[in-house]
């Protein structure tokens, strides 16, 4: 599958909470330095799925393979040691810890032998490069050691985002990462998106906002009750296009080769 | 996040009326332990100008700092299991489950030596260390919220005290008396003070600068971010809950060399007052702010306050009244820093 690029593919994921059938059969794919948009109504399985690539749910069934591999994504930090971070829809800060403190959460750098081996922490370097992480990204926040819950909601959002991608290597997913913004801040997400793929991390990006989604994707994957039912290249598709398979009025076979159905 | 959070947030007024405070006002909310320590100085300031002869004598401040050691150590656990939120109400219970076997096995072993001294001490710590293990692990294991498990444990282990006895041990070895109970470092500074300032040191440094103080930051703040990245949260409270057993474990120890008994009846507030010190010390109930240096002061403030009232001839009762009402207003205040910041 890496001839594809694909980095990271799930195969006919099933996932059940009690009798609710999440995802029935679901596929997904992401190819290497792309931004893929997830799409779907709500309850289409967006948030099951991600959870599931992202190591926090484990599937009832399917396989899911990591740069040709098949792989088994037991837990979030399995996940993170793969390079795949997530940004939350809730954002996860610790609203008391500064910024520099959230982006090394769990990830502290400590003072060198032998204060290191009681955990001291090395607070300077991590303010260091937490400042210049935020700042290659362009994340403008007042101060790295105020504590976060003094940032405004785009700050936040800022923090968070900067964060995952200070340390996704490889996929970065992004849940509805411009819901609780205003306009001008959610347009600096997608340009932080775009940036991101630049870089050659693929990032995986979940909305209901579609001119966002055609703003700012490559490619356009859409989930109905469980299952993909649709692939589009962003530039080739229109906004009907999408919409007619997130309502199911369309439907492509799923699995398709080269993303184009039988439009 | 602990019930007592959730309760809070459901009782408080709701967010929306909160407005936006002014600057000044929130930065004189976010001092709060500067103000706190500038009120301490002030009281002492005030007892020492109407009664410098009996008040502002360094036997005064040694006696004030031997009254406040043994509710330091158990304060500075106390510290910790604030800041991740939760509440530790069986530290007194312990305290004397700990002076009691403590008590019990220094009689059985006998002898008047550093020996048995050790042996009691050992015997202290690994009871409060285990109480404390049994509330973090049924903390973290029942999810039952630590306000109850707690309270559950001190009525256990002040039960499982008084059954080994129900009357004070005195037979605690002289040696024990004398060198901890009423020595002094460089024939001036208690020993009782001397472990209790130790213990504080030590845990002020751990809190502050190393990874385990920012994972107990990072717990009270928000426990499923930290699970997300890796934190090990349920570990990590049960070596908080842990931490103040033990330590409520050394402070049965530090009672039993000061009075050179066991002091079964005279414990069961000690928890209330430990938390008292530690909120108005600028600990946040709601978890993930506070300092060990702010319950310092916390404890220092009743201790003084008493010390003066005996000393004007005050009733000494008004200290209760006047820490019971700074502990309301320390809340108060917390609560509205919070809504200050959530509209910040």
């Amino acid at each position: 599958m890496t001839e594809n690029g694909v980095v990271l593919g799930a195969r006919e994921i099933f996932k059940s909470f009690g009798q609710v059938e999440a995802l029935r059969g679901a596929s997904f794919e992401v190819r290497r330095g792309e931004v893929v948009a997830l799409v779907g109504d709500n309850g289409a399985g967006k948030s099951t799925l991600i959870k599931i690539l992202s190591g926090t749910l484990h599937p009832d069934a399917g396989e899911i393979h990591f740069e040709g591999r098949p792989v088994t994504i037991g837990s979030p930090t399995v996940a993170r040691g793969m390079g795949l971070e997530t940004v939350y829809q809730d954002l996860a800060l610790a609203p008391e810890l500064d910024p520099a403190a959230n982006l090394f959460l769990g990830r502290e750098l400590v003072r060198p032998f032998p204060l290191g081996l009681f955990g001291f922490l090395d607070k300077p370097a991590m303010r260091r490069s937490a400042a210049e992480a935020f700042s290659k990204l362009g994340v403008r926040i007042p101060s790295v050691t105020a504590p976060v819950a003094n940032l405004s909601g785009g700050q936040l959002q800022g923090v968070a985002v900067g964060r995952a991608v200070n340390w996704a290597s490889k996929v970065l997913f992004m849940d509805e990462p411009t819901a609780a913004l205003g306009v001008v801040q959610a347009q600096h997400v997608l340009e932080l998106v775009r940036s991101v793929r630049d870089s050659g991390i693929s990032v995986v990006f979940i909305s209901h906002n579609l001119p966002q989604v055609f703003g700012v994707a490559d490619r356009i994957e859409v989930l109905r009750l469980g299952r993909r039912v649709a692939r589009f290249r962003a530039s080739e598709a229109t906004m009907d296009d999408v919409v007619a398979a997130m309502t199911g009025s369309v439907e492509q076979v799923d699995g398709t080769e080269n993303g184009q159905g039988s439009r | 996040m602990s019930e007592l959070e959730q309760a809070a947030a459901t009782q408080g007024a709701p967010p929306a009326e909160a407005r936006r405070l002014p600057r000044t006002v929130r930065w004189l909310l976010e001092a709060q332990t500067a103000w706190i320590f500038l009120a301490l100085l002030g009281m002492i300031g005030v007892f020492a100008f109407l009664k410098p002869a009996e008040f502002a004598t360094v036997d005064n401040f040694r006696n004030m700092a031997v009254d406040a050691s043994s509710l330091l150590v158990i304060a500075v656990g106390m510290t910790f299991v604030i800041i991740t939120g939760g509440i530790d109400l069986s530290v007194g219970a312990v305290l004397v489950f700990a002076s009691i076997v403590a008590g019990k096995a220094m009689e059985a072993q006998g002898g008047n030596g550093y020996g048995t001294v050790l042996l009691g001490l050992a015997v202290a710590l690994v009871a409060g260390l285990g109480w404390g293990l049994v509330n973090g692990i049924v903390i973290t294991r029942s999810r039952v919220t630590p306000l109850i498990v707690t309270l559950g444990t001190l009525g256990m282990a002040e039960g499982a005290g008084l059954l080994i006895t129900d009357v004070n041990i005195r037979s605690v070895p002289l040696k024990l008396t004398d060198s901890i109970g009423i020595g002094r470092l460089w024939g001036q500074i208690p020993y009782l003070v001397v472990i209790a300032a130790f213990v504080t040191v030590v845990a002020a440094i751990a809190l502050a600068l190393t990874r385990f103080g920012r994972y107990t930051y990072a717990v009270g703040s928000n426990a499923e971010a930290a699970r997300r990245v890796g934190v090990k949260t349920e570990q990590h409270l049960i070596k908080v809950y842990a931490i103040s057993g033990m330590l409520a474990g050394l402070a049965g120890f530090l009672s039993l060399a000061r009075f050179s008994t066991t002091t079964i009846g005279g414990h069961s507030t000690d928890n209330l007052q430990a938390i008292a010190a530690v909120v108005i010390g600028g600990t946040s109930l709601f978890g993930g702010i506070g300092t060990i240096v702010g319950s310092v002061v916390g404890v220092f403030i009743p201790v003084v306050l008493q010390n003066g009232f005996i000393i004007l001839s005050v009733q000494p009762y008004w200290q209760e009244v006047a820490v019971g009402a700074v502990l309301i207003a320390a809340v108060y205040l917390d609560q509205l820093k919070r809504r200050a910041r959530a509209h910040g």
